[in-house]
C-alpha cells in the first residue's frame, strides 16, 4: 500500500457513504463521542424529498396507505418477520427521529409531525402523502387540509411541473375551499425557464420576500392559508416562513416539487457545515480506493477523488453506500456484483 | 365506408380510397400505429430477407420499397443496407445470396470485408462476406399520420379510442358496427355499405364477432432501442431468417431485433428479459458493441399470421399478407386485410380498396402508386433532432422546454394539442408521445410527465383527477419498456422514477 504520500487519520469508526443513513450515522456516532471518518458522494441527496417517512404504504401488494404507523409497523413484524424493521426497536426508531429531526432543528431547518399518526401532505399532482416528520415550511399545508381550510395555492410561471390548478382541480372535489393562482415573479427577471433553487436563494433577502407578499396579496380573498411551491429558502427556512407569514396575514406552507428541488439540497448544506462542528472528519465527494485488513484487525481505507489523498485507519466501518443512484451498487446484465469479497454476485439475473 | 384499424394498412387503406373518392370512416381502438405498425423495425426492407423463404414476398419488397421511397421521402432515411455474415454462419447460404437476389431482381453488390468495416466500425472484425443492398429506415408514425392526413382533408373522418364491440347483421348483411368510445364511456352504430377489417394481430378477434372465423398464429417479435445510434446503414445477418439479425439506424437511435416467440393472444404482446438477452447474445457476434451499448426502451409487436389449411403445421402459415372477401363466412360486405409487412403496407391497401371498389361498383383506379404522399405538418415531429434544431433557432427563452431529453417545447405541444382537438380528440400524455418525440429519451418520460401533465391543467385539458390517471398510464407503458433493460444506468434511473412516482407521488397507490 502506498501510504507515503498521504496523510493519516485515526479514528474508531468510518462511515463510507453521504446519503441519508451515511449522515445520520456519522450525526449520532458523533453525539456519542465517537471519533468518526466520513467519505463518500452526496449527489445522490440533492433528489431527497426532505420528507421523513416511517410507513406509510402497507408492505406487500396492496398498497394501503396507513395512518398509524406504529400499529402498521406491530402488524409488519407480525407478517413479515425477516423485514429490516423487526431488527429495531419501536423505541430505537422513536429516539433515533427524534435526535435527527432536532439536529436539523437546531440548524434552522425545523421539523413537525405527530406523536403517533402520519401526517397528510399535499403532493403537486394533487395526491395526498402519508409522512411522519415534515418540514415546518410545509406543516401548515397538514392543517389547512386537516380542518379543509379556505385556501390559496399559488404557482409561479416558468417553475414547470408545478402547477396550481392542478393541485386545485384534483383535490377540489373533496376540498371546496381551494383556489389557484399564477404568479409571474418580475424580481427573478432571468429569461427562460425557473429554478427552485435560485428563487429560495433569492427569498434570502428580506427584499425578494416583500415582492412576493405584494405579487401574492391581490389573489388572497378569503383564503386562511396560502400554499407555495418549496422556495422558502435553503438556509434560513423558519425565519423565511414567519416573516412572509407576518407579511400575508396568513399561515404559508410549502408544497415539494419535482426535481431539481431544494429540499434535499437543505439537507445536503445541513450536513456539509454541521457535521465537521460535531467533530466528523468528512470527505464529501471523495470515494474509498482501497481497503485492507491490518494484522491488528483495524481496516486501512485510501480515500481520495481519483488518486489516493488520505489514509484512514480504523477500528470499524460502516457501508452506507446507497444502492443504484447512490452508486453503491453497479448492476451488470448478467447480475448485480456483490460489494462485500465473500460472494460474487448479490443476486440473480432477475430484472 | 367503414375501416376498423388505425395502424398502416388502416390509415393507407383510408387515403387510397379518398384519391378514388370514396369517403371513410376510420375507427382505431387506441391510438394510430397502436399495434405492430408501431411495434416494428422501422425498416423498408430491401427484400433481400426473404429470397429464399418466400421469393414472391422479396419482389413485393423490392417493388414496393422503390415505390415509398419515391413517393413518401419524408418518411425515409436513405440509409442503404448491408447482409453480413461471420465465422460459422451457413456457407451454402452465403455462396448463393447473390444468385438468388438476382433471381428476384434485387440488387445486391458484393463488398470486400475489409471495406465494410471501414464504413461501418461497429461491425466485427470476424465477417467473413458482405453485400451491400437497398434497405432504408421508415418512420411508421410519419407514414401512418401523413396518410391519414391526406386522406381527412378528403373527406375521411376518424374515431379513435372507439373499440369495436359487436355487428348487427340481417341475411347475410352487416347493418352496423357497435363502437364503444372509450374516453366517453358512450356507444356508437355505425352503418356502412362495406366494412374493411384491417386490425392486424386483432383481425381474428374482430372477425369472430361478425361470425366469421380466420385462423391466426400470433408470433411476437421483440425490439430494443439503443441510446445513440449504431452505424450508418441497417445492418442485417447474412443467413436464414433468424432471431437477432437487424440492425437498424433511425434518426439519433437505433433498433435491434427481432424475436419470434408465440404466443396465445395479441393482448398478451410485451417484450421479455429472456427474449433480449437470447437477442443480445446472438446478436454480439455480427455487431460486439450491440453488448455494452445503453438500451433505453424495448417494446415488441404481434406478426398476424394467417394459416391457409385447418392443418397444425406452421409452414402451411402465410408471411405474405391475406385479404379476405368473407363470402364463405355468408358476408357480402365485411372484408379482412391482415398480415404483410410495414415494407408492403400500400400493396395491401391497394388490393383492398380494389375489392371494396368492385363491390361498391366504383372504377376509378388508384393512385397511391403514382401520386406522391404529401407531407403533412401534423406528423412532422415524430423525426428526431428536428424540435431541438426548430427551438435553438426560433431563440425564445420563454419557450419552455416539456421535455428536456429530446427538446420538445411547449409550442409544439400546443400546436400537436390543437391538430388533436381539430380532429374530435382530446390531447394526452400518450398521444403526445405517438406525435412527437416526447419521453423517447434516457428519462422515458420521468420528468417530461409531470412537466406536461402540469402545462395542461394550466391549458384547461385536464380537469379534475384525469391527471393522476393520465401519468398512471403513461408511466405504466414507459415502464414496460423500461422493466426487462434494467441494468447499467437503467437501473439508477428507475430508482429515481421510483423515489419520484411512487415514494413522494404515491401513484402506486390508490386514492
Amino acid at each position: 500500500m502506498k501510504t507515503a504520500k498521504t496523510d493519516v487519520l485515526s479514528c474508531r469508526l468510518m462511515v463510507i457513504g453521504a446519503g441519508m443513513a451515511g449522515m445520520a450515522a456519522a450525526l449520532f456516532a458523533a453525539r456519542h463521542g465517537v471519533s468518526t471518518v466520513q467519505a463518500g458522494l452526496t449527489g445522490e441527496t440533492q433528489y431527497a424529498s426532505g420528507l421523513f417517512d416511517l410507513y406509510g404504504v402497507k408492505h406487500g401488494s396492496t398498497r394501503a396507505l396507513i395512518d398509524d404507523p406504529w400499529q402498521g409497523l406491530k402488524q409488519l413484524k407480525q407478517d413479515h418477520p425477516k423485514h429490516p424493521f423487526c431488527r429495531v426497536s419501536t423505541r430505537q426508531i422513536r429516539s433515533a427521529m427524534d435526535r435527527l429531526t432536532d439536529f436539523l432543528g437546531d440548524a434552522g431547518h425545523p421539523y413537525m409531525g405527530y406523536p403517533n399518526k402520519n401526517a397528510r401532505l399535499i403532493t403537486p399532482v394533487g395526491t395526498l402523502k402519508r409522512t411522519f416528520r415534515v418540514p415546518k415550511t410545509m406543516w401548515a399545508g397538514v392543517q389547512a387540509l386537516e380542518e379543509k381550510a379556505p385556501c390559496l395555492i399559488v404557482d409561479i410561471q416558468g417553475l414547470r411541473g408545478f402547477s396550481a390548478s392542478q393541485i386545485v382541480s384534483t383535490l377540489k372535489p373533496s376540498w371546496p375551499g381551494l383556489t389557484a393562482a399564477s404568479i409571474d415573479i418580475s424580481w427573478e427577471s432571468r429569461l427562460g425557464p425557473k429554478y427552485a433553487e435560485h428563487i429560495a436563494r433569492s427569498l434570502e433577502v428580506e427584499a425578494a420576500r416583500r415582492d412576493l407578499a405584494d405579487t401574492i396579496r391581490p389573489h388572497l380573498g378569503h383564503a386562511e392559508y396560502v400554499g407555495l411551491p418549496a422556495i422558502l429558502g435553503i438556509h434560513d427556512t423558519d425565519t423565511i416562513r414567519r416573516d412572509l407569514k407576518q407579511m400575508l396575514g396568513r399561515p404559508i406552507f410549502e408544497i415539494p416539487t419535482m426535481p431539481p428541488a431544494i429540499s434535499g439540497v437543505r439537507l445536503k448544506e445541513i450536513f456539509d457545515i454541521h457535521l465537521p462542528r460535531l467533530g466528523v472528519s468528512t470527505f464529501f465527494h471523495h470515494t474509498v480506493l482501497s481497503v485492507q485488513r491490518q494484522a491488528d484487525g483495524r481496516f486501512a481505507l485510501e480515500v481520495g477523488r481519483t488518486e489516493p489523498e488520505t489514509t484512514v485507519v480504523a477500528d470499524n466501518v460502516l457501508l452506507a453506500t446507497g444502492r443504484f443512484l447512490g452508486k453503491g451498487l453497479v448492476a451488470e446484465r448478467k447480475g448485480i456484483p456483490s460489494i462485500l469479497p465473500e460472494s460474487r454476485w448479490t443476486t440473480g439475473s432477475g430484472r | 365506408m367503414l375501416i376498423i384499424g388505425g395502424g398502416a394498412t388502416g390509415t393507407g387503406l383510408a387515403r387510397d380510397l379518398a384519391l378514388r373518392g370514396v369517403g371513410c370512416i376510420l375507427a382505431e381502438k387506441q391510438d394510430i400505429n397502436a399495434g405492430a405498425s408501431g411495434g416494428n423495425h422501422g425498416l423498408l426492407h430491401s427484400g433481400a430477407r426473404y429470397i429464399a423463404s418466400d421469393p414472391a414476398s422479396a419482389r413485393e419488397c423490392r417493388d414496393e420499397g422503390a415505390i415509398i421511397k419515391r413517393l413518401a421521402p419524408q418518411c425515409v432515411e436513405e440509409t442503404g443496407g448491408l447482409f453480413v455474415a461471420v465465422k460459422g454462419d451457413e456457407e451454402g447460404y452465403i455462396a448463393d445470396f447473390a444468385d438468388r437476389c438476382a433471381q428476384c431482381g434485387i440488387t445486391a453488390a458484393a463488398v470486400d470485408p475489409k471495406d465494410a468495416l471501414e464504413v461501418e466500425p461497429s461491425l466485427s472484425p470476424d465477417i467473413i462476406a458482405a453485400f451491400a443492398v437497398e434497405d432504408a429506415s421508415i418512420d411508421p408514425f410519419k407514414l401512418s399520420l401523413d396518410n391519414l392526413v391526406q386522406a381527412g382533408t378528403l373527406g375521411t373522418s376518424q374515431l379513435l379510442h372507439h373499440k369495436v364491440v359487436g355487428f348487427d347483421k340481417r341475411a347475410g348483411r352487416i347493418e352496423a358496427v357497435r363502437l364503444m368510445d372509450f374516453r366517453h364511456g358512450t356507444d356508437v352504430r355505425v352503418h356502412a355499405d362495406q366494412i374493411v377489417n384491417a386490425t392486424g394481430a386483432w383481425a381474428g378477434e374482430v372477425a369472430a364477432m361478425a361470425g366469421a372465423h380466420i385462423n391466426m398464429v400470433y408470433s411476437q417479435g421483440c425490439l430494443i432501442v439503443s441510446q445513440m445510434r449504431i452505424g450508418e446503414r441497417v445492418i442485417n445477418r447474412l443467413r436464414k431468417a433468424a432471431d437477432a439479425d437487424i440492425l437498424v439506424p433511425a434518426g439519433t437511435v437505433s433498433i435491434f431485433g427481432t424475436t419470434s416467440k408465440r404466443i396465445d393472444a395479441p393482448d398478451r404482446c410485451r417484450p421479455t428479459t429472456a427474449e433480449i438477452d437470447a437477442m443480445i447474445d446472438d446478436g454480439m457476434a455480427m455487431v460486439p458493441k450491440l453488448v455494452d451499448t445503453r438500451y433505453i426502451r424495448a417494446y415488441a409487436g404481434v406478426r398476424p399470421l394467417v394459416r391457409s389449411g385447418n392443418g397444425s403445421d406452421d409452414r402451411a402459415v402465410s408471411r405474405g399478407y391475406s385479404l379476405l372477401g368473407h363470402e364463405a363466412d355468408g358476408l357480402d360486405n365485411f372484408i379482412t386485410i391482415t398480415g404483410g409487412k410495414l415494407t408492403t403496407y400500400r400493396l395491401m391497401a391497394e388490393k383492398t380498396a380494389d375489392l371494396v371498389c368492385r363491390r361498391l361498383g366504383n372504377s376509378t383506379p388508384c393512385r397511391t402508386a403514382k401520386d406522391p404522399l404529401p407531407a403533412s405538418s401534423e406528423a412532422r415531429y415524430t423525426e428526431p433532432g428536428l424540435t431541438p434544431k426548430m427551438w435553438f433557432k426560433k431563440n425564445d427563452p420563454s419557450d419552455l422546454l416539456l421535455c428536456e431529453c429530446e427538446m420538445v417545447p411547449t409550442s409544439v405541444f400546443n400546436e400537436i394539442a390543437a391538430f388533436l382537438t381539430q380532429n374530435g380528440h382530446r390531447p394526452g400524455l400518450r398521444e403526445m408521445g405517438q406525435r412527437s418525440r416526447v419521453g423517447k429519451g434516457p428519462c422515458q418520460g420521468s420528468f417530461c410527465s409531470l412537466r406536461m401533465a402540469a402545462h395542461m391543467y394550466n391549458e384547461g385539458m385536464l380537469k379534475d383527477g384525469e391527471g393522476i390517471d393520465e401519468l398512471k398510464d403513461f408511466l405504466n407503458e414507459r415502464w414496460r419498456g423500461m422493466q426487462p433493460l434494467l441494468w447499467g444506468p437503467a437501473v439508477s434511473q428507475a430508482e429515481l422514477q421510483e423515489a419520484l412516482h411512487c415514494g413522494l407521488l404515491g401513484l402506486d397507490v390508490s386514492h
